[in-house]
């Protein structure tokens, strides 16, 4: 589960990107964070990686205080947390297989765990076949699938997408948000950030929309319909 | 650190120094470049220090006998002279000895048609420690049968300066350079991660513990020190033995006794090896740092 209470971000230079954001993403829900550019979406998703710390308010991420969380439990959180980027971040000089690998690896599971889970997450983002390619031989679609498979490979209980489908066309981002669908049904929490409205619109899911710092309207499907936006 | 993690670390560690192979050959010359300014000025300094013991070895005072006491006498005073701690050698030196030393010395007009009468027996004392020269003579002094001594301790204090200022500039020196090379190494390993930033953003984000991260590194920055240092140590044995025979079979600078590369080569070895490690280890644990706080 995901709290913010009365969350505030001021950065250094004195900009507020947030300005009293309060909303709670329960376990095993699906919900949009939509907003245009510098409306705090991307703030948001920092503040919930831990990267940055909050100005103001309570944070709970997963059973995690962020508000006081020491610095050598910040990685015990993340394991929490799957995270998918607009850009993929895939390391190209390492295969599919190998950018999985490498994800479990750094969570300290074993060569077995790894040989086991491995192949049933690429089968699960219908990559079954490609385990053996590097990035740059597969397709946008295929990559970003791969970030989803490495976002899921260590059973996190949620996955946060950062604009994940940024780079991809409309049929390919329909795919992947089907997905996506398909993994929260599963049973992991899905906080997928965006400024799609077509795709949006298709869901019918929570949409929390954000301007300015503040909540502007919180409720299911069909609620981002503002040109604003 | 779970068994599989740390054959994970190592393979990782050595993989990546030919994934930057580049990087890896400039971190590895700079480690043999300053390890060999460090050994060869140290090598000079173990030398210089070894030529100042011989000098103070050879530097000796004279221990005169009462005149009361004859020939066997005095020199049965030999044995109580030895039991005296910092006395490497005493030698017995009779009153005629003694004047043919004189006889045959630059000043040797003065002592012609003096009877060897005028001298005393006496002893040459040599010591181990010339910084404990004035205690080893007052030692020497309550012997029953000893008169008089002579020693230079001017001489014996020029030589305790001149190595003490040699051992504390050989100390700021080393020290010096030991900080230059890790400086040095440091920039090179950051380079290398610099390329390597997004991999680390990646672990970090997928929850990886600092420690987790920085351990392939550390590998790496060990195995570059150590492969530096072992490279270090042949260079440097090939340096000195081409110097050591230069100066062996030179007319000229003769005086200079090399010590010989064999008799140093394990703690050269053993200093090499830490040192690169040392340096490799910290280096890497200090370029890796800015990039840890994701």
């Amino acid at each position: 589960m995901i709290r913010l209470t009365d969350i505030q971000k001021s950065y250094d230079n004195g900009t507020k990107a947030l300005k009293g954001i309060s909303m709670q993403i329960n376990d095993g829900e699906f919900a949009f964070l939509v907003g245009p550019s510098g409306s705090g979406k991307s703030t948001i998703i920092k503040l919930i990686t831990a990267e940055i710390a909050p100005s103001g308010g309570r944070l709970m991420v997963n059973g995690y205080n962020l508000n006081n969380i020491r610095p050598n439990q910040v990685p015990y959180m993340r394991r929490t947390l799957g995270v998918i980027f607009q850009d993929f971040r895939l390391i190209e000089k390492k295969t599919v297989y190998e950018n999985l690998t490498f994800a479990m690896r750094v969570v300290g599971a074993s060569p077995k765990e790894i040989r086991k889970r491995v192949p049933y997450v690429l089968e699960l983002v219908g990559l079954g076949q490609k385990g053996d390619r590097r990035p740059d031989e597969l397709s946008g679609g295929e990559q970003q699938r791969v970030a989803v498979a490495r976002a899921l490979v260590n059973n996190p209980s949620t996955i946060i997408a950062d604009e994940p489908t940024g780079n991809l066309d409309p049929q390919r981002s329909l795919e992947l948000m089907m997905l996506l669908e398909k993994i929260n049904e599963l049973g992991t929490t899905m906080l997928v950030v965006t400024h799609e409205k077509e795709l949006v619109n298709r869901f019918p899911k929570r949409v929390v929309a954000i301007e300015n710092g503040r909540i502007i309207s919180d409720g299911m499907g069909g609620y981002y319909d503002n040109e604003t936006i | 650190m779970k068994r599989f993690n740390f054959g994970y670390f190592l393979s990782e560690g050595f993989k990546s120094i030919f994934t930057h192979g580049l990087m890896s050959f400039a971190a590895v010359c700079m480690i043999v470049c300053c390890l060999l300014i460090m050994g060869s000025f140290s090598l000079v300094a173990v030398n210089l220090n070894n030529m100042l013991g011989d000098l103070e070895r050879q530097n000796e005072f004279l221990a005169y006998i009462d005149e009361t006491l004859s020939q066997e006498e005095a020199k049965a005073l030999q044995p109580a002279l030895e039991q005296i701690p910092n006395i490497s050698e005493v030698r017995f030196v009779t009153r005629e000895e003694a004047m043919e030393d004189f006889l045959e010395g630059k000043d040797h007009e003065a002592f012609q048609n003096l009877p060897p009468e005028t001298l005393r027996h006496r002893f040459r004392i040599h010591v181990d420690n010339i910084s404990l020269l004035r205690q080893t003579v007052k030692q020497v002094e309550e012997v029953t049968g000893i008169a008089d001594t002579q020693a230079a301790y001017e001489i014996a204090q020029g030589f305790i300066v001149v190595r003490n200022i040699a051992g504390a500039v050989a100390i700021i020196l080393v020290a010096i350079l030991l900080l230059v090379s890790l400086f040095i190494i440091t920039n090179t390993i950051k380079l290398a991660t610099f390329n390597r930033r997004e991999e680390i953003a990646i672990m970090k984000m997928c929850g990886a513990t600092n420690g987790f991260v920085r351990w392939p590194f550390v590998f790496e920055g060990m195995l570059l020190g150590l492969t530096g240092a072992i490279l270090a140590f042949f260079f440097q044995w090939g340096v000195y033995l081409l110097i050591g025979n230069a100066i062996d079979t030179s007319d000229t600078i003769q005086l200079i006794t090399v010590i010989p590369f064999g008799k140093m080569a394990l703690p050269v070895l053993g200093i090499f090896g830490a040192t690169g490690l040392i340096i490799g280890m910290g280096g890497s644990v200090l370029a890796i740092r800015k990039f840890l706080q994701v």
